[in-house]
């Protein structure tokens, strides 16, 4: 007996819910952030846009694994934190002296360790069963105090040098955008290693490993300060745009806005903003022109076949744990290369603000609520949760401000209310999921 | 001779015990998610949220009872209001069941459906909780703190190192043994307990021999809720409480089931320790215990630690990759997944 996963997500529902056309949804969803333009103010309106087009580029990525194959990856935090570490690694100058005092040990155990697993894996390849563990063992010990050797005094070393500044490694000190394709390349080698090992488990048990994966992930770039400063934090990266004091001191932007009779000052940090918008949307055409030509390719067919029905395609000859195995790449690369916009976007790497709810299972509501198998769903899930996500907060500050209107000041159960207001967004999020799971399973823009 | 006594209590003391403490209290929940697996047959992931639910009932009335002049010294307090944080945990299961699971239940949906929708309660319950008690960390405990302190130890034998026993640490093993053991007999003797088991075994024939389903399901709630409000409990008396960190607990929790066998209660309580004492053997810094071994000349200059205790999340996923790859079925041989 073998249940497919996404089909199963195919529940009858009343079908008096008739589907709108996806441009009518995302005209609508337009003119939910002019509102907000209008009535709090275009920054924050661009601001909420940026950050829907990072997430609709992350929920892209988790459809290309649920949609397209019915992967459940409950690791896109993990991946997207990896982008973040390659927007440092990219972006940030070289620290020349912490190299100097503990580079060639940091290389050393590097080597060491790769010797190690090359060691494992030779051994294992050619001892038969009952003696692998005895021969394997030995090694794996002995390799880790080699790795330790070298690793201790060169983690010292590095994080010793001007530890209120750098005390890490820096990176290339290349432009920052070159850290989306790194970002990209980071997530796909860690989705190959993790595919590797944990893609054979039902749906539900790989949700569980790649979420305790991912929290790895966070432990060990909120440890390992050597790397990127841990939860020292990096901030100050480069911009791939203009800064706004820049900008002010420019002729042809004063005359500009000038010309427009807008304020300078403000209008520089909504000209950034746009800049910002104008990258983004470059990156999230791309990806949904290539995401959209690989699911109507056969390629596409292939991976839809698989997912709805594994064993007749396997009886027809196809390679299910490969094709599993590449497409979670494919869409961990998409994450990743959002996390690294997002971290360029920020400006600052922050380990400690990776949280599973945030990053990981926001995402996923995205995902269902836009629409799985359906790539414009999985955009349109991005914008409307997103904003929602944001613009909760202020609704239910007002609305705890209007429900407790008629009591004391300082009275506590009103001060209690108003201080909890924030967390009226997580349970929206729940009973969102909830309800669309309940009334519209397959989605606001259903597969087609 | 001294020395090795010496090296004894320092492991027991910073080891064993705590070990058993958070061993306990991770059994106690993994108990909960191994059973929800068997019965229902989906990993809940709203299982960190339940145990902080019903945890947050209990030392509401806890302050309560405490503000009221309630006492039940030596013991805490909040054993009395525990009962209560239970009924309200086992009845929120049990609405949502009624109301959302039974839904898919009827539709044969696949697991992973159920998985989203424990999603959807997981964020719903987070919020209740964050909501009503905020996100601070809280501590409720009352009453006696040791029954033996390191101090008194220290002074009763003469030795160097100390041997310090938490009443919450006490009180942890005690409850986690007349728990486990009430379940198994539950699960072994009862006309119910053989009804679940059948159940979990093999759906059809359980149903065709007349079992029903919905009264199982309840049942099966009913167990899991008592027993995360209780570890949740436990584990706040012993530690403290804070809404995160009892979302966090979730992922040692899964790796308890799954290492010990997914399905298996026996599995459940072995994982729980296997994961509780690698976290703490793999963190703890041996500097102290080799030094007390080791002639002088040997002592370790460094901390000999593993890894930082840092990474004591991590380490409990590590195993968990490690069975998944090595034994899928864990170590009591659970369903292969």
């Amino acid at each position: 007996m073998s249940k497919t996963n996404v089909a199963a997500l195919d529940i009858p529902y009343p079908t008096m819910i008739k589907t709108c056309h996806p441009i009518f949804l995302f005209v609508i969803m337009g003119a939910l952030i002019a509102v907000v333009g209008f009535y709090q103010s275009w920054s924050i309106a661009l601001a909420i846009l940026q950050l829907c087009l990072i997430s609709s580029i992350m929920a892209l990525g988790v459809n290309i694994q649920w949609g397209y194959a019915g992967l459940f990856n409950a690791g896109i935090m993990g991946f997207a934190a990896l982008g973040g570490l390659a927007a440092v690694l990219v972006s940030v100058p070289p620290v020349k002296e912490a190299w100097a005092a503990g580079g060639v040990n940091i290389v050393l155990a590097a080597v060491s360790g790769l010797a190690t697993i090359g060691a494992v894996l030779f051994v294992r390849a050619r001892i038969e069963r009952p003696f692998r563990i005895l021969a394997i063992t030995p090694i794996i010990i002995i390799g880790f105090l080699v790795v330790r050797w070298f690793f201790d005094p060169a983690v010292e070393a590095i994080e010793g040098y001007n530890a209120a500044h750098y005390g890490f490694l820096g990176g290339a000190g290349l432009p920052i955008m070159f850290s989306w394709i790194l970002g990209g390349a980071f997530a796909a080698g860690a989705a190959w290693l993790v595919g590797k090992t944990v893609l054979r488990l039902r749906s539900d048990y790989l949700a569980i490993a790649t979420l305790g994966i991912s929290e790895i992930v966070i432990a060990v770039l909120k440890n390992e300060d050597w790397l990127a400063r841990g939860v020292k934090n990096v901030t100050g990266l480069p911009r791939p745009v203009p800064y706004e004091v820049n900008l002010q001191k420019v002729q042809w932007f004063l005359d500009l806005t000038a010309n427009l009779g807008a304020d300078a000052v403000s209008a520089s940090s909504i000209f950034v903003k746009i800049c910002y918008i104008f990258l983004f949307l470059l990156v999230l055409a791309a990806l949904m022109w290539l995401a959209n030509t690989a699911l109507a390719s056969p390629w596409g067919r292939m991976m839809r076949a698989i997912r709805d029905n594994r064993d007749a395609a396997e009886a027809m000859g196809k390679d299910v744990t490969s094709r599993h195995l590449q497409v979670f790449i494919l869409g961990s690369v998409v994450v990743g290369i959002a996390g690294a916009m997002l971290t360029t976007l920020e400006g600052q790497f922050t380990p400690g603000s990776y949280q599973p709810l945030r990053f990981t299972f926001l995402i996923w509501v995205m995902v269902i609520v836009g629409g799985s198998g359906n790539n414009w769903g999985a955009v349109l899930g991005g914008f409307i949760i997103w904003f929602i996500w944001i613009e909760a907060e202020p609704v239910s500050l007002w609305l705890m401000g209007f429900a407790t209107s008629s009591l004391d000041t300082d009275s506590p159960i009103r001060n209690h209310l108003i201080e909890s207001a924030p967390h009226f967004r997580l349970f929206l999020m729940g009973a969102i999921l909830l309800l669309v799971l309940r009334f519209r399973p397959r989605g606001l823009i259903p597969e087609e | 001779m001294e020395d090795v006594l010496n090296a004894l209590i320092l492991m027991t003391n910073f080891v064993l015990v705590p070990g058993m403490a958070y061993g306990a209290q991770l059994a106690l929940g993994a108990l909960g998610i191994t059973l929800i697996f068997s019965i229902l047959r989906f990993a809940n992931f709203a299982h960190g949220d339940l145990m902080a639910f019903g945890t947050m009932i209990t030392i509401l009335l806890t302050w309560w009872l405490q503000g009221a002049g309630f006492s039940i010294a030596p013991l805490p307090t909040a054993l009395l209001a525990l009962p209560f944080g239970i009924i309200a945990a086992v009845t929120f299961s049990l609405v949502i069941d009624r109301s959302i699971y039974r839904f898919y239940r009827q539709q044969g949906a696949a697991p992973v459906v159920f998985v989203m929708v424990s999603l959807g309660v997981m964020f719903t319950l987070n919020a209740i909780v964050r909501f009503v008690v905020g996100t601070e960390d809280r501590r409720f405990i009352d009453g006696e703190r040791f029954i033996i302190s390191a101090g008194e130890f220290k002074s009763i034998t003469g030795l160097a190192e100390g041997l310090a026993f938490r009443q919450s640490q006490a009180l942890t093993v005690i409850t986690a043994i007349i728990l486990v053991v009430a379940l198994f007999w539950f699960l072994q003797k009862t006309r119910t307990g053989k009804a679940m088991r059948a159940y979990s075994d093999n759906e059809d024939l359980a149903l065709l021999s007349g079992i029903n389903p919905e009264r199982i399901v309840m049942i099966t709630w009913i167990i899991a809720a008592s027993l995360a409000t209780i570890a949740g409990v436990l584990y706040g008396l012993d530690k403290s409480f804070k809404p995160f960190t009892y979302f966090q607990l979730l992922l040692p929790m899964f790796a308890a089931a799954i290492v010990g066998g997914i399905g298996q209660p026996v599995g459940a309580i072995a994982g729980g320790f296997l994961i509780a004492f690698s976290e703490v053997t793999v963190t703890y810094a041996y500097k102290r215990f080799l030094g007390h071994l080791l002639p002088e000349s040997l002592a370790p200059g460094n901390l000999v630690q593993l890894l930082s205790t840092d990474y004591k999340f991590a380490v409990s996923f590590v195993i968990l990759v490690l069975v998944l790859l090595v034994r899928p079925t864990g170590i009591f041989r659970g369903r292969v997944l």
